[in-house]
């Protein structure tokens, strides 16, 4: 027999891909990639846990496609229906809802431990604008995600956060308008956050996805400061080594979240109703809740202003500079922390912390 | 020399050719697009006066939410036996309010935002006070109208 009769399936079906396309490449790089290792490696897994938790939300908010419809008369029944008539459906609602909560978390950790350890130094600038880039998008999932069990929770919840829009000068009623389809919150809102969420959204999602992951594969993995790039002390092979302690934290995050699902399932809540007054104990999403509690807090008036202006103002400014924060800090890329940033983010977080728990425990 | 200024010059006036060619281009593409985004003006017909209730339904110390077109209306049945409407949007960030019997007031629930009985905003976020409604009783029927 010649050998050509001897290669298995295998190596033949790598041939032909290889006189095709340059697989040789690929598998290359994948085999001489290698993660520095360090204390801090266990912060290097939180990007991959929340691509994990994406790749559940497209599955399963695929699979809630299938039975959910929109519109102000039809979108409470069909989840209703979904989750009491569908087999499994009340799961699979629940799994979406729990990952998205769990994906914002770990998006946060993933953020803060790029943060802290000044991952985002030069040359991965653009590296970290493209993550908050995507944590603001993954907010604005769960801001349109949240209303389309038309619900009363999620009816004022939005009346709310599009009222916001509205504060913005000048842009304030356009964008109000562009939004929520007419000057309230109704069926026609609801049409366009459907839109969002299930087109527009994941089609900006993805494509900036690939830009960042693209940034992690060409750059590597950061080092600590001070470190030395060439040359780290220890490091472990990309493929399999990373790779499969990747797969088993996906594996444990999988069943957390299965656990979570089926024991804490997500309510549905009373129907929303444009005409019955804001039920005590209304609150948004927990990721909304230190902005939402600073925003109750607020006077009525601020010098001239009203006081939601200046607060949403406020954050506005501090989320532009919390993006543009590897263009303001000099000294890490010279090999230096600077304290004052370390104390800014501790700030934040504690603020963030503290704001979120009063918020919980004052409703 | 004088063929390549001309060369140039033609060049830099094709380049802004080319150039407001695509900004109009673009301008075209966009224009119907940001116009079919912003939704068209619904007719409706102006209401001025409304019924809001019964006297049977909003008995002493209580509230109701009613429908005054397309917005909600509070109409309140105040302790002292008055009647009193008003628009029931916050005038913080537009939820709901509602009559809250345990302290006489009008409270909203999203930003702990209270209004006295005459709507004024007394406590908590809300800038401005309610807009007030007149209220008119005839027999049983209670009918609101615009100030």
């Amino acid at each position: 027999m010649s050998p050509k009769h001897d290669a298995t399936l295998k190596e033949r079906t790598t041939r032909w891909m290889q006189e095709r396309y340059p697989l040789d490449k690929v598998t290359g790089f994948a085999e001489k990639k290698q993660v520095p290792l360090y204390h801090g490696t266990i912060w290097y897994y939180f990007g991959g846990v929340t691509l994990f938790l994406f790749l559940i939300q497209v599955v399963t908010g695929i699979l809630l496609l299938f039975y959910y419809r929109t519109g102000a008369d039809q979108a409470y029944e069909s989840v209703r229906f979904l989750m009491t008539e569908v087999q499994f459906g009340w799961l699979i609602r629940s799994i979406h809802s729990w990952s998205a909560n769990l994906m914002v978390f770990a998006a946060f950790v993933h953020m803060f431990s790029v943060y802290f350890t000044r991952a985002y130094r030069k040359p991965r600038e653009f590296t970290w604008v493209t993550g908050m880039l995507l944590l603001l998008l993954a907010l604005a999932f769960g801001f349109s995600g949240y209303l389309l069990p038309w619900n009363q929770l999620a009816f004022f919840a939005t009346k709310v956060g599009t009222d916001i829009v509205g504060v913005v000068p000048v842009a304030g009623d356009f964008m109000l308008n562009l939004l929520r389809g007419g000057p309230n919150v109704t069926g026609a809102t609801l049409s366009r956050f459907f839109g969002f969420h299930i087109a527009l959204f994941p089609g900006i999602f993805t494509i900036i996805l690939a830009v960042h992951l693209l940034f992690v594969q060409v750059q590597g993995m950061s080092h600590p400061l001070g470190a030395e790039e060439q040359a780290p002390d220890k490091t472990m092979p990309f493929f399999p080594n990373f790779v499969l302690r990747d797969l088993l934290l996906w594996l444990i995050v999988l069943n957390v979240l299965a656990l979570l699902a089926v024991f804490f399932p997500w309510e549905l809540g009373q129907k929303a109703d444009p005409f019955t007054s804001a039920p005590a104990g209304i609150r948004p999403e927990w990721y909304f809740m230190f902005m939402f509690q600073t925003l109750k807090f607020l006077p009525a008036h601020i010098l001239a202003l009203e006081g939601e202006v200046v607060g949403v103002a406020g954050f506005g400014i501090a989320g532009l500079l919390w993006i543009l924060v590897p263009f303001l800090d000099r000294k890490s890329e010279k090999g230096r922390k600077s304290r004052k940033l370390t104390y800014i983010g501790l700030v934040i977080v504690i603020y963030i912390i503290v704001m979120t728990i009063i918020g919980y425990v004052l409703s | 020399m004088r063929e390549n200024t001309d060369q140039s010059s033609r060049r830099k006036a094709l380049n802004w050719l080319l150039g407001g060619g695509v900004v109009a281009w673009l301008g075209a593409i966009l224009y119907p697009v940001v116009r079919y985004l912003q939704p068209p003006e619904m007719p409706e017909a102006v209401v001025s006066s409304v019924k809001a209730g019964t006297v049977d339904e909003v008995p002493v110390d209580s509230g109701k939410i009613f429908k005054f077109g397309n917005q909600p209306g509070i109409l309140i049945h105040t302790p002292d036996d008055q009647w009193r409407a008003f628009n029931a949007v916050c005038t913080h960030l537009g939820c709901i309010v509602q009559y809250r019997d345990d302290l006489d007031q009008i409270w909203c629930a999203c930003h702990n935002g209270h209004y006295d009985l005459q709507g004024r905003n007394i406590s908590g976020p809300p800038p401005r006070p309610l807009e007030e409604y007149d209220v008119n009783l005839q027999g049983n029927d209670i009918y609101v109208s615009k100030t």
